[in-house]
């Protein structure tokens, strides 16, 4: 372990919902560390608390108990706009696709990028036409999100995620709304992605076949961390 | 527009994309900005009509003092003031010249419309006392019950005032007595009456015989070149043993008249209410159609938190918004108030227009109070949790 490059380091991490008498720990005691370039996949049953520690990781909840250590930087008790910045090297990718209804599919993606700050209208529109060829949508640029189907409305988000070039991507059920061939695709690029730039991809699914593909596979339980399979050797 | 926007933001136009999108609210908001800038066009325009025909009157005249009596807010309201007085202002060295000014409303029967005159009795031998147009014509004055009259005055067609001359004046009975109008000038209608008219003093004593010609309604004073008006008039403050009159410059008099006409007259006192409620109806309008657009776009703006935008982006989109509805309210706005404050016109003979000025301050005001409006909308961003998305 001592040479690999560590991307999100949890320790002691607990986390609870409410106050008081209904106050309820979602999170036990919960260490990880998840190499820079992995594809990971999570699994577990319903209210295991896959998605809390997705919004923990992704700086959308404030760290209560232990720590989380994201690119290097402690998350605990970090500033708002730390958050915010952390947030830009991030990708989300939702269950719904959260699309705008009002841009089309290409000023959707554009949106992933521009978070980044100022940068050459040509050049942006051309990086957000090729992620979305990638993903098969090179003929639906224009389109307005209400004219495109749910898969392809996934896909625009999938591409707004990817866009930015984010160091990790955090992906909660992603694929429930493609078809086999399209979430292959889908979990290829990924993996490309991390070959090649050195992407940290975290999904929660219960597809069976993504998780054949996975290099390593957590499993929650009660929110606990009971299995961690490392799939790669 | 989209690219011209995405130009002038360094980013996509999002409130204009957002906008357009849903064209039945955007019409709605702009019609209500468009009303709201009818509404204070045609407010301020009566406003300013009023500033303008209030000073009407104070053009016929030049003067560097006038004195009236304490209860005189207007020209025509008020006691009168003794022509003793003119004899004591005259005392003083800077004091060349005065004149006393009678004035009073005369009815006029014209069949189906009856009006008012405000009619102001001069010395017509001072014709230094009057503007020079109307100090031109007023020989004719020196005849008994003669008039010049108010070729603007409601209730007289432009035929029969560019009939009126002095080998065809036009003869009306009034307060008992028949006038003859020789001529005409242009006064021009009021709130307070219906046009004007020029007689003597002679001619008014006559009219009102319960008058005494040893005390006009006004006193107006001229002074020698070189001399400050405001400086002679706190000394015939001291001079002038009844200090109850009210003796100031005639550009103070003019500036009070309109004061008090715009703040202590219902007529004023309305079209300021008028202003403002103008203005609310159009904050009220903006907020709400860019707070339910706000509402409407909670779960991507959530999105777009969890994406990294901070809350200056989302104060930008709405201020977009807002300044979109503002400019583009404007346009209808300002062509519905011009053709409204003309129609008026024609029908009051009042002087309603919108000035460069007025457009600009409105079109100022528009935009700044959307922009006001939208930044308190985004309020409930608040309420677009990310941590809720997954
Ligand atoms: N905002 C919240 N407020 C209160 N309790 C919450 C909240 N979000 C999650 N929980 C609770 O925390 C626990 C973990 O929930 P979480 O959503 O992380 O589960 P999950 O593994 O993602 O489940 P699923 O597979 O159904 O998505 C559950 O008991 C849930 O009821
Ligand atoms: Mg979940």
């Amino acid at each position: 372990m001592e040479d690999v490059d560590i991307s999100i380091q949890t320790s002691a991490l607990n986390h609870y919902f409410g106050t008081g008498e209904a106050r309820k720990q979602a999170l036990f005691d919960i260490d990880l560390q998840i190499e820079r370039g992995s594809f990971i996949v999570m699994v577990g049953p319903s209210g295991s608390g896959k998605t809390t520690l997705l919004t923990l990781l992704g700086c959308l909840r404030e760290i209560q108990e232990g720590s989380v250590t994201l690119l290097g930087q402690e998350l605990r008790n970090a500033t708002a706009a730390q958050n915010v910045r952390m947030r830009r090297r991030l990708g989300f990718i939702f269950q719904a696709h959260n699309l705008h209804q009002s841009l089309t599919a290409q000023q959707n993606v554009l949106m992933g990028l521009q978070v980044k700050g100022h940068l050459n209208q040509a050049l942006s529109d051309k990086a957000a036409a090729h992620v979305l060829s990638l993903l098969g949508l090179a003929e639906r640029l224009d389109y307005l999100p209400a004219n495109l189907s749910g898969g392809q409305k996934q896909r625009v988000a999938i591409g707004r995620a990817l866009v930015g070039n984010p160091d990790v991507v955090l992906a909660d059920e992603p694929t429930a709304a493609l078809d086999w061939e399209t979430a292959a695709k889908v979990v290829d690029l990924l993996k490309q992605l991390g070959q090649a730039r050195g992407t940290t991809t975290m999904m929660v699914t219960h597809d069976n076949r993504i998780l054949d593909r996975a290099d390593r596979i957590l499993t929650l339980e009660d929110g606990r961390l009971v299995g961690d399979e490392d799939r790669r050797s | 527009m989209s690219r011209l926007l995405a130009r002038l933001l360094g980013r996509l136009p999002i409130g204009w994309l957002q906008l357009v999108h849903q064209r039945g609210r955007f019409a709605a908001a702009l019609s209500g900005v468009a009303f709201a800038n009818v509404l204070v066009f045609v407010q301020i325009g009566l406003m300013s009509s009023m500033g303008a025909s209030t000073l009407r009157p104070y053009e016929f005249f030049q003067g560097d003092i006038l004195i009236s009596a304490a209860d005189a807010n207007t020209l025509t309201d008020g006691g009168n003031v003794a022509r003793q007085w003119l004899l004591q202002a005259l005392a003083d060295p800077d004091v060349v010249d005065g004149m006393g000014v009678f004035v009073a409303m005369v009815p006029w029967d014209r069949g189906e419309t009856d009006i008012s005159l405000t009619t102001f009795g001069i010395d017509p031998f001072r014709t230094n006392f009057l503007a020079p147009e109307i100090a031109a014509d007023v020989d004719v004055l020196q005849l008994k019950d003669a008039a010049i009259l108010d070729r603007l005055a409601r209730g007289l067609t432009r035929e029969e005032a560019a009939a009126i001359r002095l080998q065809t004046p036009l003869s009306f009975e009034t307060q008992g007595r028949t006038l003859t109008a020789y001529d005409t000038f242009a006064g021009g209608g009021g709130f307070g009456g219906d046009g004007y008219l020029l007689v003597s003093d002679q001619t008014f004593l006559s009219l009102f015989p319960a008058r005494s010609s040893g005390a006009p309604d006004h006193i107006l004073l001229q002074l020698r070149p070189g001399a400050e008006p405001d400086a002679v008039a706190d000394r015939l403050k001291l001079l002038i043993a009844d200090s109850t009159l009210r003796i100031r410059s005639y550009a103070d008099a003019m500036d009070e008249e309109v004061r008090f006409q715009q703040t202590q007259r219902p007529t004023g006192v309305i079209f300021g209410f008028g202003v403002l409620i103008g203005v609310l109806v159009g904050i009220v309008i903006v907020f709400q159609v860019l707070s339910a657009d706000v509402a409407d776009h909670l779960r991507e703006y959530a999105t777009f938190k969890a994406m990294g935008y901070g809350q200056g982006f989302f104060l930008g989109v709405v201020i977009e918004e807002a300044v979109i509805l503002g400019v583009l309210g404007f346009i209808p706005g300002v062509i519905a108030g011009w053709g409204i404050l003309t129609l008026m016109a024609t029908v009051t003979t009042l002087p309603l227009f919108i000035s460069f000025e007025m457009a600009v301050i409105v079109f100022v005001g528009t935009v700044v109070f959307s922009a006001l409006s939208g930044m308190i909308a985004t309020r409930r961003l608040a309420a677009a949790d990310p941590a809720d998305l997954f």
